[in-house]
Parts: structure tokens; C-alpha cells; sequence
């Protein structure tokens, strides 16, 4: 029971985390149709901005400017890239994004190289905050939940009660009559996608301290981003907040639950076989769930697609 | 000519045919029956549904309720795809063709399924004596030989209905459905047009949507009038002239504009 | 249906095939200017990309699927390939090593063929995630499922295990060479006589108008279908071919990486044309075997070449080559070359003068503590000092500016030599 609530905590780190990146990327594209490739190098961008700020500032100055940066940065390559692929089509917007994330990681390892940077959870966070059972909880990871929860209240706040809200909502499915209407919707788009990756941005500065501030940081989560998004439903925010927390929890108890394939082949009454060295389905009885915890998401996604193609709360397919 | 004694099933007959998108009620339970070799044009104010009966007669939408048949066969809830291997074969109201190919490709691209290629990766196009001459043949019906070898996307707009209408003829099927087929054009692009659907629709059966009366008059068997999902009245020209509800509801000033 | 009495148009034209004799005796005749063990080394390299970026480009340039996982495909092959090898070997069986790309082309078509019968339901994006989540999926299966994958250290074989082919043992570079242009030009020519098919045409048909070719008659997701199992049998056979070239396969054939690059090869070749892939292939491996012997930072270029590519020249380079086929045509490319010249011979200067000045920061901030000596374009020099720096930074302002002065002659040149004598074009 205590391990349960342990890896609830653990899970719902992970899953607001991932929903932090998910959330602009499914803006984004419900907005422009593009499924932004370099949502995570905006993420590691945000890692390695606050880390070079508060090596001058502080952590919480790292907090505060680095997402600004990358939403300047953001909104740039919106303004003078994304929209000038936009006229040759929504393939070649994606593979821009592509080459944009290639770019970004060598961008990084030219200018901070390939190793880790030693950026740390500022000293003030640096505590237990509670106890469950012996296993200690440490502060920075309520502090992470604490973010990201008031980061999703201010979205789900600003999208439905506010004017701005009101038009960018309406600029997703009417963008021409927005248009028509005097409001400026390349500046709405660009907006939005500024926005979305300083969102990433803010994910990146307080993940960069407890997952490591690394070239490949970008990689590691990248694809998971996708996935849960295509989950969720391309362009449904509340199912990109359900498919991120599904995915924090199932991989986090995964991991911790050590259930191995080999019981359950037997649970199911399917013999094992004396001598397996020979059999080609030998390493199917061998396989535990923290083997496969992190490929779990793309299973997930491969039979939702096959079974449900427009993903959890999807309305529309692209 | 297959001349049969039999009573032949009508070309294409439509029943009880309703449709809604959400609680909006678009077709409200068409009716209508079209004899084989018939002209029949489907008229009717703006947003009538017109455009809506002809994407659920051709699969593009399914219909909440009622049956189509073609030549007695049931189609509703089949793929455009599956529909036009029937013998259906239809054109658009905004031009849809393949711009970056160029206008031979086009037709013959529209022949390969006809002439039984399927997806056969064995058959050189370009070795098939049949598909280019077939192609070169429907070019010249749509008077575009000149323009063969040319990108569809460089045509002038008249031209690329005509394509239009030719990719749509050109796999030989029997019922033909054109959606506006003289939309956006001057008085003597219309006309060739007009002299082009009559000659490539010859002993088929032609449906189609028209907004310009002097073509619909001039062209059509029998006409239908669709009105807020319904059809008002079914009949020929003349009838369909003096039709009191028609001239209430809709062709009255139409008419006096025309004539 | 029409009784004209017309021969069917011949197999083979002499125009037709010319372009594959002179490709074919180019690549036979290779070896006698390149005879270094490692020149054979790039130009397999070169070859085994050409089928894969090929085989790629019949989903991408002809079928408009953008995947991120096709190096599954070639990957599964070689695989098989390699337990082939293995599996030959150990029960002595008569299958000679040149039919071997054979089974990996049928192993990768088999795996195509179940990956595709959902994943080509819908093209675009949708098309693209799944093709992404799959090779996650199966690169990831790769390290737990032992038996078929080697886990981390991948399955090797030995290719010289079957009796000689003719006297050949294939233990020397120029037999492989030679077996792998074999299977070049063959896939190359099935792969272009593809194009040609009914099923062929009607990818491209797919491509730009999947509704329209629906109204055809033809099932939009089948032709995609289609063409995705072709493509995987070939990728299939360069994964053999990579089989029989390294004689070991590792997770790294599946991943991300490797698809990425796949797609940044076609790409930067030009997806439009057939021959745009073939000339991404060579122009990428020269880059990423001599670039990288120069520079550390030469994916930080490959990087900005490919974002420029996509962005200013999304036909790639096989579309800049024809982007020239009218004003040859026209007998005008000649107004072109002084313009041109005066134009990109700044350019480069501009371009050289920017890597200068990025290779001195990289080595400012990334050389071992005390080492300040760099050699940079045959001159050693020391990177903290300032006058490097300038001098390259004033290449580039330079070079930019007279760049700059004498684009709109070359962008006058360019309309002229587009324009036909007498007459609007």
C-alpha cells in the first residue's frame, strides 16, 4: 500500500512532466496542423539556459528567464521557418522540425560539448519533505508537482475565461474568419507556438536538475512526447493530460513491480519448456516488466492506433 | 448496344435517403428514381443539399437512413472506390484533379482501373498500347491534345474543367454524375462545355447539379428540385416550368431572369 | 474498343537505357581509378545508401509517406541476413553468398507487410507517427529479444563461410564491391520500372490527391499499401547487402538515428526526381567520411545544410540540377556562368570564412586546457589570439556583401536564360 502511494507520487512527476511538453505540442498542432519534432530540444534548450543563468543568477532566476529565452527562440523559428515551409505542405513542415531538432542537439554539444552539466537542485529544495513507510519523498519533487499543476490551472485559466483564450480558441477551427474578423492570426499562431515551447522550456529548467542536463536529453524524452500526444488524441489537451499521466504511471510501476512474464505464462497455464536454449521465443519467458517498462508507451500507442486511430479523446484525424 | 426485353432496373434509384451532421438535418428523405440513358439535373436554391446528395449517392459521406441502387444493386455505406468499379463516376464542384501530373497522365491514370490493371506491378503503362490510345482518345474528345504533355496544375481554369470531366468519363462508366460542371465560367467557356457533356455523355446516363438554368434547360431529360433537403417536384422541363411550388419556392424569379 | 494495327511500343529504347549502361560500366570501371581498400570501403557504403535512400523515396518522393522508422526494414533484413549466413554455414547448405540479399529483401517485405497493414490506413501525419512508434518499438525489442537481435552486442556472421561462387571467396573488398553494384543496378532498375507500373503511377496519383484516385476506382490505403511492401522488400535487400559488407548487425541499424539519416539523405538529394535520392547517397557519404575527417562539428553543418535545404530548396539537389534543364534546353545556360560566378564564388568565401570562424570558437571553448594551436585550411595558427577571428569574420562580411551586390544580375541572368527568344514564357 505505502509502495503503491510511493510510485503514485513517482508516477505523477513523470506524467506532469511529460504533460508540460505534451500540452504545447498538441496546441500547436491543433493550431497549424504541424507536429513540432523539436518540441524536446525547446525542452533541453530550457535545461541547459537555466543551468548557464544560474551559474551567474541562481536557480530561480534560471526559472524565470530561461523559459522566456526559448519562447523568443520559439517564436523565431516559427516566424522565419515554420512559415515559410508552410507553403510547401504539412510533410515538409514536419521534416523542417526534424532538421530543426538535429540541428538544436549539435547546436548544444558546439557550444556546452557532450558531457553532463552539473546542474543541481538549488539548495533550498534540498530536503525530505515526508516520509511514507521509510521511503523518503524529497521536496523538489513536490515542488515539481506544485509547477507544473499551476502551470496547467494557468493554461486551462487564460484558453477558456479569457479574451485571448477566446480567440485563439476560435483561430483553431475558424482560423479565416478570425482573420475576417481584424485579428491577427499569424500573430496568434506565433503566439501560441512562443508559448508552447516556453512551456517546454519550463519543463526542461526543472527537469534538467533531477533527469540530467545532457545532449541527449532531448532524444530520451522526444519521442515519448509524441506518443503521448497520439495517444491522448492529436490536438485534445485534456487527453494529452490523461495519456501523460497513464504513461508516468504505467512505466514508473513497471518498474518498481518486478513482474516477470514467465509467472504469468504459468498463471495461464501455458507449460514452460524443459530446454529452451534452442527455442526462438526463449527470451518471451525471460522478459520482466522494468525491461519493457519504457517501450510500454509505445505498445500503448501502436495498438490504440490500430484499434482506436484518432487516439483517446481524439475528434478528428489529421 | 445491349438491348435486353426484360424491365431493366433504373440506373440509379435513390429511397428514403436522410442525412444529419450533428442535429442538423441536411437531406430530409429523398426520393428519386433515373431511368439508364436518362439526362437529369438536380437544381435547387444555395444550400439546399445538393452537393450533400451527391457525396452520399458516391460514398463520400454514409447515409443516416434510405438506400441507393445502382442499376438495382445497393450501394449506401460503400467506398467511393468500390462505387465507382460499379459503373458511378463523378466530378467535383471545386476542380479536383492530379496538378502535378501532366494532362495525359491524368486520363490515363483514370483508365488503368477500367482496363483491368488493378494494382499490378508487372505492366509497364507506357508499353500498353490500349491505355494511350485510349488516353489520346478521351484528349482529343476534350479537345486538350494540344495541351497533353503539359502539368494539369498550368491549365487555364475552362481547360481543367474540361479535364475534369474528362477524368471523369474516361473510365467508361455508365451513370455520370457532374457537380456544377459550368460553375465560374463565361457565356462561351459554358457553351463548349455544354457541347462537350453532351457528346461524351452520349447513351449514359448523366446526373448533375447546375446552378445556370439556360444549361439545365437546354440539357437535361428531367429535372428534380431539391429544397431544404427535400425534392419538391420531379419532372420535365416543361412540367417542372409550370410547377406552381417550384415557382414559389424557388425558379420564379430565376425563371423571369432567364427567359 | 479500338483495332489500330500500332506495334507495342518496344522494351527497351536506346534513349532509355542509356543512362543505366553509362551508370553501369561508371561503376564497373571505379575500382581501376579508386584502388585503396578504403575508397572500396566508401563506395560500398555509397552503394548500400543508394538502395536504402531508393527504397526510401518510393514511400516519400512517390508515395508522399514520410516515415521515421524505415531503418526497421533494412535492419530486419540484414538481420536475417546474417542468420542466414550463420544458419548456412552450420548445416552446410548450397545457398551462395551472392542470392543472400534475397532473403533479407523478403524478410523486410514480410515485416512491411505487417506493419503496413495499419499503418498505411491514413498518409501525412498519422502515417508518420505510427511509423515512428514502430521502430521505436521493435529498436527498443531489440536489446530484450535476444535470440533474433544478439541484445547489445548485436549477431555477426562470417560471409566466406560457402563454397567458392565461381573461384570467388568474397574475402577481398573488390568481390563485395562487385556483388553489391550487381545488386545496385538490379534494384536500382526493378525500383525505376516500378515507377512505371499501373501501381506506380497511381502512388504518385495518391500522392497528390488521394480523393480523386479514390473516385478512380483505386483504394487510396491499398496503393499506399502497396507501395510500402515494395519499399520494404527493398530496403530489405540493402540490409543484406550491409549484412554481407560489415558481417554484423547491432540495435543501432533500427534506431532513430539511422532512419533519421535515411530521410536527411533523401531529402537533401530531392525527393522529386528518381535519379535526387542516388545523388543524396553519394554527395552524404563523401560528407560524413571526408567532412568528418576534418572537423568534429561536421554534423553541426550537415545539420545547417539539411535545415537549408528544407527550407530554400525543397526540391533538393536533383532539384537546383533541373531547375537548369530549361535554360539548357533553350541554349541559354551560358548567360548563367559569369553571373554564377561572380555570385557563388563570394558565397563560398562567405560560407568558408562563417565555418573558420565556428571552428575557432569550438576549439576556443572545447580544446584541452594549454592547447591553443589550431590548423585551420593549411595554416597553424593560435585560436585565442584575435586576428584569426577577425580575418574570418571579415571573410564572411565580405563575401556576403559582394554575394549580395551581384545577386540581382545573376537573378536578371536567370530570368533571361528561362525566357524564350521572342516570346513570354
Amino acid at each position: 500500500m505505502d509502495l503503491i502511494l510511493v510510485n503514485l507520487i513517482d508516477g505523477l512527476v513523470t506524467g506532469l512532466l511529460l504533460f508540460m511538453l505534451s500540452a504545447g505540442l498538441t496546441l500547436i498542432f491543433s493550431m497549424m496542423g504541424v507536429l513540432n519534432f523539436a518540441h524536446a530540444s525547446f525542452y533541453m534548450l530550457g535545461a541547459y539556459f537555466a543551468y548557464q543563468v544560474s551559474l551567474f543568477l541562481g536557480f530561480w532566476m534560471g526559472l524565470l528567464v530561461a523559459p522566456v529565452i526559448v519562447g523568443i527562440l520559439g517564436a523565431g523559428v516559427e516566424r522565419y521557418g515554420l512559415r515559410r515551409v508552410h507553403q510547401y505542405g504539412h510533410v515538409p513542415e514536419l521534416i523542417f522540425t526534424f532538421g530543426l531538432a538535429l540541428l538544436i542537439e549539435e547546436v548544444v554539444q558546439f557550444i556546452w560539448g557532450k558531457d553532463q552539466m552539473p546542474y543541481a537542485v538549488p539548495e533550498i529544495l534540498q530536503f525530505t519533505a515526508f516520509s511514507i513507510a521509510g521511503n523518503s519523498i524529497p521536496a523538489y519533487k513536490i515542488f515539481m508537482i506544485f509547477i507544473s499543476v499551476a502551470i496547467f490551472i494557468t493554461l486551462l485559466y487564460v484558453l477558456t475565461r479569457t479574451r485571448v483564450g477566446m480567440i485563439i480558441q476560435a483561430a483553431l477551427s475558424y482560423p479565416r474568419t478570425v482573420e475576417a474578423l481584424g485579428h491577427n492570426v499569424p500573430l496568434v499562431f506565433m503566439g501560441v507556438f512562443g508559448v508552447g515551447t516556453a512551456l517546454a522550456g519550463v519543463a526542461g529548467v526543472i527537469a534538467g536538475p533531477v533527469l540530467a542536463t545532457f545532449p541527449g536529453m532531448a532524444v530520451v524524452l522526444g519521442s515519448i512526447v509524441f506518443v503521448t500526444i497520439v495517444i491522448g488524441g492529436l490536438g485534445s489537451l485534456w487527453g494529452a493530460l490523461v495519456a501523460s499521466l497513464l504513461i508516468g504511471w504505467i512505466t514508473t510501476f513497471a518498474k518498481s513491480y518486478n513482474v516477470r512474464m514467465e509467472d504469468i505464462l504459468t498463471g495461464l497455464g501455458v507449460q514452460k519448456p524443459v530446454d529452451m536454449s534452442e527455442s526462438l521465443i526463449r527470451d518471451l519467458w525471460t522478459i520482466t516488466s522494468p525491461q519493457i517498462a519504457d517501450i510500454l508507451p509505445y505498445l500503448l500507442m501502436v495498438l490504440i492506433l490500430v484499434f482506436r486511430p484518432y487516439g483517446l479523446f481524439g475528434k478528428r484525424d489529421a | 448496344m445491349t438491348a435486353t426485353s426484360a424491365p431493366r432496373p433504373p440506373a440509379l434509384e435513390i429511397s428514403g435517403l436522410q442525412k444529419s451532421f450533428g442535429k442538423a438535418q441536411i437531406i430530409r428523405g429523398v426520393d428519386l428514381s433515373i431511368g439508364a440513358g436518362e439526362r437529369h439535373a438536380i437544381i435547387g436554391p444555395n444550400g439546399a443539399g445538393k452537393s450533400t446528395l451527391f457525396n452520399l449517392i458516391t460514398g463520400r459521406f454514409p447515409p443516416s437512413a434510405g438506400a441507393v441502387r445502382l442499376h438495382g444493386q445497393e450501394i449506401n455505406g460503400r467506398a467511393p472506390f468500390q462505387i465507382n468499379r460499379m459503373g458511378l463516376s463523378r466530378s467535383f464542384q471545386i476542380t479536383n484533379i492530379f496538378p502535378r501530373m501532366t494532362v495525359f497522365e491524368n486520363v490515363r491514370c483514370s483508365l488503368l482501373w477500367s482496363q483491368g490493371y488493378r494494382y499490378s506491378f508487372w505492366n509497364m503503362v507506357n508499353r500498353s498500347r490500349d491505355l494511350t490510345a485510349g488516353a489520346d482518345e478521351i484528349l482529343e474528345q476534350i479537345n486538350l491534345t494540344a495541351r497533353r504533355d503539359l502539368p494539369a496544375g498550368v491549365l487555364s481554369y475552362a481547360e481543367q474543367r474540361a479535364l475534369e470531366i474528362g477524368i471523369t468519363i474516361a473510365g467508361g462508366a455508365n451513370v455520370i454524375m457532374l457537380d456544377e460542371p459550368t460553375a465560374g465560367m463565361s457565356h462561351s467557356e459554358t457553351d463548349y462545355i455544354v457541347d462537350l457533356i453532351r457528346k461524351v455523355t452520349e447513351n449514359k446516363t448523366l446526373i448533375m447539379v447546375e446552378h445556370d438554368m439556360g444549361v439545365v434547360f437546354g440539357l437535361a431529360d428531367r429535372i428534380s428540385v431539391l429544397v431544404y433537403g427535400e425534392i419538391i417536384a420531379t419532372g420535365h422541363p416543361e412540367e417542372v416550368r409550370s410547377n406552381p411550388k417550384v415557382q414559389e419556392a424557388y425558379l420564379g424569379a430565376a425563371l423571369e431572369a432567364e427567359h | 474498343m479500338t483495332t489500330q494495327s500500332l506495334t507495342r511500343p518496344p522494351l527497351v529504347t536506346l534513349s532509355g537505357a542509356l543512362p543505366w549502361v553509362i551508370a553501369t560500366l561508371f561503376l564497373l570501371a571505379m575500382p581501376q581509378i579508386f584502388t585503396s581498400n578504403s575508397a572500396l570501403t566508401i563506395m560500398n557504403q555509397m552503394a548500400i545508401t543508394i538502395v536504402f535512400a531508393l527504397a526510401y523515396n518510393m514511400l516519400l518522393g512517390q508515395g508522399g509517406m514520410l516515415s521515421f522508422g524505415h531503418a526497421v526494414y533494412m535492419g530486419m533484413g540484414g538481420f536475417m541476413c546474417v542468420h542466414v549466413m550463420n544458419y548456412v554455414e552450420d548445416y552446410s547448405l548450397p545457398i551462395p553468398l551472392p542470392v543472400l540479399p534475397v532473403f533479407g529483401g523478403l524478410f523486410g517485405m514480410g515485416v512491411a507487410l505487417i506493419v503496413g497493414s495499419f499503418s498505411t490506413r491514413k498518409a501525412g501525419t498519422v502515417f508518420a507517427m505510427i511509423s515512428l512508434g514502430v521502430g521505436e518499438l521493435i529498436a527498443a525489442c531489440s536489446v530484450i529479444v535476444v535470440a533474433f537481435f544478439g541484445g547489445e552486442e548485436g549477431v555477426s556472421g562470417d560471409r566466406t563461410y560457402g563454397l567458392p561462387v565461381f573461384g570467388t571467396e568474397f574475402l577481398h573488398q573488390i568481390e563485395i564491391y562487385y556483388l553489391t553494384v550487381f545488386w545496385l543496378v538490379l534494384s536500382a532498375l526493378l525500383m525505376y520500372l516500378f515507377s512505371r507500373t499501373p501501381i506506380g503511377r497511381m502512388a504518385n496519383a495518391v500522392r497528390d490527391n488521394p480523393e480523386r484516385a479514390e473516385f478512380l476506382g483505386y483504394s487510396a490505403r491499398w496503393v499506399r499499401f502497396y507501395s510500402f511492401v515494395a519499399s520494404g522488400f527493398f530496403a530489405g535487400i540493402a540490409g543484406g547487402l550491409f549484412a554481407i559488407n560489415y558481417e554484423i548487425l547491432t540495435e543501432e541499424n533500427l534506431n532513430l538515428a539511422t532512419s533519421g539519416s535515411i530521410l536527411l539523405v533523401t531529402f537533401l538529394g530531392g525527393v522529386g526526381f528518381f535519379f535526387g535520392p542516388i545523388i543524396g547517397a553519394i554527395v552524404f557519404t563523401l560528407l560524413q567520411t571526408v567532412l568528418s575527417l576534418q572537423t568534429e562539428i561536421w554534423q553541426l553543418y550537415l545539420g545547417i545544410l539539411f535545415l537549408a535545404t528544407v527550407m530554400y530548396f525543397p526540391g533538393g539537389l536533383a532539384g537546383v540540377l533541373m531547375m537548369h534543364a530549361l535554360p539548357i534546353r533553350l541554349g541559354k545556360a551560358g548567360l548563367l556562368v559569369v553571373p554564377y560566378l561572380r555570385t557563388l564564388l563570394p558565397a563560398a568565401l562567405c560560407i568558408l570564412g562563417l565555418a573558420g570562424a565556428l571552428e575557432i570558437l569550438f576549439h576556443i571553448r572545447h580544446a584541452a586546457l594549454g592547447d591553443s594551436e589550431m590548423t585551420l585550411f593549411w595554416v597553424t595558427f593560435d585560436s585565442h589570439a584575435p586576428l584569426p577571428l577577425i580575418a574570418a569574420i571579415v571573410a564572411v562580411a565580405v563575401g556576403f556583401w559582394l554575394a549580395r551586390r551581384s545577386a540581382p544580375e545573376l537573378a536578371e541572368a536567370w530570368h533571361k536564360a528561362n525566357t524564350p527568344d521572342g516570346g513570354a514564357a
